[in-house]
């Protein structure tokens, strides 16, 4: 593998446990495990059965590629409010918030969590692949006395499952944070994820992290997982994924993302973007994100296009339907819930249907 | 790998093949479905299709990425495995028995001589 690619400080760990391992936004992460001895009497392994395995039990996934920081400092909320349409300043400490940093033309940046440590703390977790754009975004706009400080020091697992909650004893409701320890180790908590399941994400010192993932697979219904059931399960969750579903050109409303503009937000507009993610709210978008069923079994991966609608941006097989799923972006008068699309897959015609999503219903803690 | 078939061939796109007269069956080895993951579905060649060699007639969609397979050899398609598109995990299970796609009716049987043996194809697997 390129010896180039950074590591997460959980690299070891996975390869003991027979993970293959590719490049993903410049980290050597693993795809998918063949597991051995106990790992395997718990779980075949491979992207199906990591998938499953995380729907029914529990599945505990690396993210300590994505970006942690910390934004502090008097006015670190209202800081951040100049950079997204969500409401920061109303976020109660204790809770956390999915948001978006947007550009002049309304396209999206990233996307992002945001968490209220209180104290004027925020803490974020961006993707890999846009730390090196958002970190010099958000500094470059912030007043004295408020700073952004990343965490490179810190790993991020994801524990995720139904069991999950059987396991870790954190914070009770969705979306809620709390510096607490876990399995005797400090770590930031949020009752959150990237699977639909319920779930923690879980923020722990670099040094620590191997020791804390041990003694989360130590209870039998956990197994390890790797960036392929992470994708499928994201998807089957209608969650988008920054570079396939959503990029600099998407704005928040084509994406269907108008909910993450908080209510206070929409008075002033006062945000990159504002005036015409504005105009798109009030004509209504040129185009939308869409699910979309094709019929049959096989899949459309991204970048398939959709005869004179648009084109396919996720795309793949999902395990717990047991068919082909995407989501996509097509012409707003096309994007009906069931709408008949033409996919063009290896130069022939795939009957398709636009469908809601998520897939797989979401099952958070309330 | 064990040895499994002294008489059997294989090419560099990973494809296995038997000969019995002037039928050849063809299948992924099973060192392709290794790599492909989770097959989710196969696409198998219209029976009757006249195939050259390296044309690809077969696709096989794993849970990551879509494959081509190819026919190794030119002629004509006359059985599919229809068993590996109602469950294609068998080609996960079985990949060089059960698991075959599909055969054909060689046009010149001495073309499969040309073709690589399981020593050589041990090699090749080596050499990526």
């Amino acid at each position: 593998m390129d010896p180039t690619l950074l590591t997460t400080p959980l690299d070891a760990w996975h390869r003991s446990l027979g993970a293959r391992m590719v490049p993903f936004a410049g980290y050597a992460m693993p795809v998918q495990y063949d597991f051995t001895g106990t790992m395997a009497e718990r779980c075949r392994g491979g992207v199906l059965s990591e998938h499953l395995h995380c729907r029914a039990k529990a599945a505990l996934f690396d993210v300590s590629h994505m970006g942690q920081a910390m934004l502090e400092g008097p006015g670190a909320a209202a800081a951040l409010e100049r950079l997204v349409p969500g409401d920061i300043i109303g976020l109660k400490p204790g809770r956390q918030r999915y948001t978006l940093l947007t550009n002049a033309q309304g396209g999206i940046v990233d996307d992002l969590m945001v968490a209220n440590l209180g104290d004027d703390r925020l803490f974020l977790v961006v993707n890999a692949s846009r730390k090196h754009v958002d970190f010099p975004l958000i500094a470059a706009a912030l007043p004295p006395g408020v700073t952004l400080r990343p965490l490179p020091d810190r790993a991020l697992l994801a524990l995720q499952g139904p069991a999950a909650a059987s396991i870790l004893d954190g914070p009770k409701s969705f979306m809620g944070v709390a510096t607490m320890p876990v399995e005797g180790i400090e770590c930031m908590v949020s009752r959150s994820g990237y699977t639909g399941e319920d779930g923690f994400e879980i923020s722990v010192p670099a040094t620590e992290a191997e020791t804390l993932a041990n003694r989360l697979l130590a209870h039998d219904e956990v197994i390890p997982a790797g960036l392929g059931a992470r994708d499928s399960l994201r998807l089957e969750a209608g969650l988008c994924l920054y570079g396939n579903d959503l990029d600099e050109t998407t704005t928040p409303i084509e994406a269907g993302l108008t909910w993450v503009i908080g209510k206070r937000r929409k008075m002033d507009w006062d945000f990159p973007g504002g005036s015409v993610i504005r105009d798109q709210l009030d004509n209504g978008a040129p185009r939308l994100r869409v699910g979309i069923r094709p019929d049959g079994r096989t899949p459309a991966r991204a970048g398939t296009v959709v005869e004179n609608a648009g084109i396919v941006t996720s795309g793949g097989f999902s395990p717990t339907l047991n068919t082909p799923i995407a989501m996509g972006y097509v012409g707003r008068a096309v994007a009906g819930d069931g709408t008949a699309l033409i996919l063009t897959v290896r130069g022939k015609a795939l009957p398709a249907t636009v469908v809601p999503v998520p897939f797989v219903p979401h099952r958070y803690a309330r | 790998m064990a040895k499994k078939n002294a008489d059997r061939r294989y090419t560099k796109d990973h494809e296995w093949i038997d000969l019995d007269g002037d039928i050849a069956t063809i299948g992924i080895t099973d060192h392709a479905q290794e790599q492909l993951g989770d097959i989710v579905h196969v696409e198998l060649p219209d029976l009757e299709r006249i195939v050259a060699a390296n044309e690809a007639c077969s696709v096989v969609e794993s849970v990551k990425a879509a494959s081509d397979v190819y026919a190794p050899l030119a002629g004509t398609v006359v059985e599919i495995n229809e068993t590996i598109v109602e469950d294609p995990a068998i080609v996960n299970n079985d990949a060089e028995g059960e698991g075959w796609f599909f055969k054909i009716e060689l046009d010149d049987t001495d073309t499969f001589e040309e073709l690589m043996d399981e020593d050589a194809y041990e090699e090749y697997l080596e050499t990526l």
